[in-house]
């Protein structure tokens, strides 16, 4: 038998496969599908302080291997998530769930945190300052390293749950803002949000998207996303939660050899409802191929020698 | 809504543009006309909707036209060829109520789902009427479908080739009718909203992530809020609709 578990700032998950946030929304859709609680946890839709209709359509696009969205982080707003999604959770979810945060201020963040940090649902805080959607917020506190350790500290002082920092792709150097995040008192960092994008449509000679850009997820992100998740993994000592292009359990093992202590599945929810549920059971079958007993043995494997 | 591997039993050109596949699977997810399938197709990442436009206990129909890529990956598949498909997607046609003589406002590829919704109105004793509407002469099909399932058909084409010259709202005159049920493109929505005098269902197209209601791909703003087309929808009451 071999042994999916991995510990998360302390909390054990039966497994390291994590539903990403916008992928999944409040697990309501795939609950119907099947029983969601196979899951290690889930990352619920990016929620802000205020409700959010998002951008205005077509707000998704086909590439090779992947798919932009420029949703624009719709969502209910906290109150309603709080007072409607989390007790509804309750009914088909019973492992602490990751309430992923977003915000167009610092204020904005730590506000949301702090209301999400009385719900006993909730287990970690994944604060989104990466979002490529939305202007005047998300993805601006993610390229600086002052910024996003500035929101980093704010959420930290209203939550004693752990807090990790979700970090855009669009910068030039993401070990350094990884490295201020934690130094700020991050108790994990996830990484990565989608890449900026776009496509063109040939008849019209218009951006397909709305928005014009998007954030690109699929299989094609995944060598960055490795690439990425393999240098913040030497850079800090808190636990790298893993994600891009992830869609297989051969795909799970890799970002695990690369850091991350778990991962995170996005766009393959969207095109297989049952990727997460599917990942998991070959999980321990693709393990035994490669001569894992333990999961936990091989998180950062690839850097040995 | 269920997933499945559906064979394909047979997939013909209908004209010069629409093809029409039937696949074998499972159907017990299929609950109302209007409903759709998302199809995965080898070399794309995301699957490709499709409105339903007929259903038995074995088998299912689409109509569709060749737009793009994927469409003409679905053209060349042959019989005996497998399909990743979910089934049963989305909120169809609601049939219930107490109208007498619904009429069928359809355009181009949005004929598709209104032959199952003739279907399920006739099996309620209902007296539907079908106004089908195509760009030319050549790329009119199903109208004799329609036919045969015993219920009046107008047809119009906008350049005249063929039944009545205009849109489909140039052929309602004289027409009787106490509801309404449209599927086909925004421009006849507009017309149709403008003309029309009864109550009415619409079914609405959006570039889909999911098709689940999962992404938020697909939001569209109504008078009961923020809806999904993929899962509160693809039909939505004329009443709920902001134009």
């Amino acid at each position: 038998m071999v042994d999916t578990r991995v510990v998360l700032n302390g909390v054990t998950l039966d497994n390291p496969v994590i539903p990403a946030s916008g992928t999944f929304g409040y697990g309501h859709e795939f609950a119907e599908l099947y029983d969601i609680n196979c899951l290690g946890t889930f990352s619920f839709k990016g929620t802000t302080l205020s409700p959010r209709f998002g951008n205005p359509t077509p707000r998704i696009a086909e590439c090779t291997g992947g798919m932009i969205n420029a949703v624009g982080l719709q969502n209910p707003g906290v109150a309603k998530v709080i007072s409607e999604e989390l007790p509804r959770l309750r009914t088909y979810f019973h492992k602490p769930v990751v309430a992923n945060v977003s915000g167009f201020s610092v204020g904005e963040y730590a506000e949301t945190c702090r209301l999400l940090d009385a719900c006993p649902e909730v287990g970690w805080l994944e604060v989104n300052v990466s979002c490529p959607n939305v202007h005047g917020g998300g993805m601006g506190f993610g390229t600086s390293p002052e910024m996003a350790a500035a929101v980093t500290r704010a959420v930290k002082a209203v939550t004693t749950k752990p807090v990790w920092l979700k970090l855009t792709p669009n910068v030039t150097d993401i070990v350094s803002i990884a490295k201020a995040c934690e130094d700020a008192g991050a108790d994990g960092i996830s990484l990565i949000n989608t890449l900026l994008g776009m496509r063109i449509d040939l008849k019209t000679r218009k951006p397909v998207i709305a928005n014009k850009m998007g954030g690109l997820s699929g299989s094609a992100v995944k060598p960055i996303a490795l690439r990425m998740v393999y240098q913040v993994y030497e850079a800090v000592k808190v636990p790298v939660i893993g994600m891009g292009g992830v869609s297989s359990a051969e795909d799970v093992l890799e970002m695990m050899l690369a850091g991350a202590t778990a991962v995170q599945v996005g766009a393959a929810n969207l095109v297989n409802p049952f990727a997460c549920r599917d990942i998991i059971k070959k999980l321990p079958c693709v393990m035994e191929k490669y001569g894992v007993e333990k999961l936990t043995d091989i998180i950062g494997g690839a850097h040995n020698g | 809504m269920n997933q499945g591997i559906y064979t394909v039993k047979s997939n013909r050109a209908l004209n010069g543009s629409y093809y029409e596949m039937r696949l074998q699977g499972d159907t017990s997810s299929v609950t109302a006309p209007g409903q759709f399938i998302n199809i995965k197709l080898d070399g794309f990442f995301l699957r490709r909707p499709i409105s339903l436009c007929d259903w038995d206990g074995q088998s299912l129909t689409i109509l569709y036209k060749v737009v793009g890529a994927g469409t003409e990956v679905m053209a060349e598949l042959r019989p005996g060829q497998t399909l990743d498909v979910l089934c049963g997607l989305g909120n169809g046609f609601q049939t219930g109520g107490s109208e007498r003589m619904p009429l069928l406002l359809g355009g181009g590829a949005g004929i598709a789902p209104l032959y199952g919704l003739a279907k399920a109105l006739l099996r309620q004793g209902k007296q539907p009427a079908a106004i089908l509407a195509f760009n030319t002469a050549a790329e009119i099909f199903y109208s004799r479908e329609f036919e045969a399932l015993g219920l009046p058909v107008r047809v119009a084409t906008a350049d005249g080739s063929a039944g009545i010259k205009g849109f489909v709202t140039d052929a309602l005159a004289g027409v009787d009718y106490d509801y309404f049920y449209t599927c086909g493109p925004m421009p006849m929505y507009r017309a149709i909203e403008r003309s029309v005098t009864t109550s009415g269902q619409y079914s609405f197209e959006e570039r889909m992530g999911c098709g689940f209601g999962a992404c938020m791909g697909c939001s569209c703003m109504t008078k009961n809020g923020s809806k999904r087309v993929c899962k509160d929808g693809p039909v939505f009451l004329r009443e709920e609709i902001i134009w």
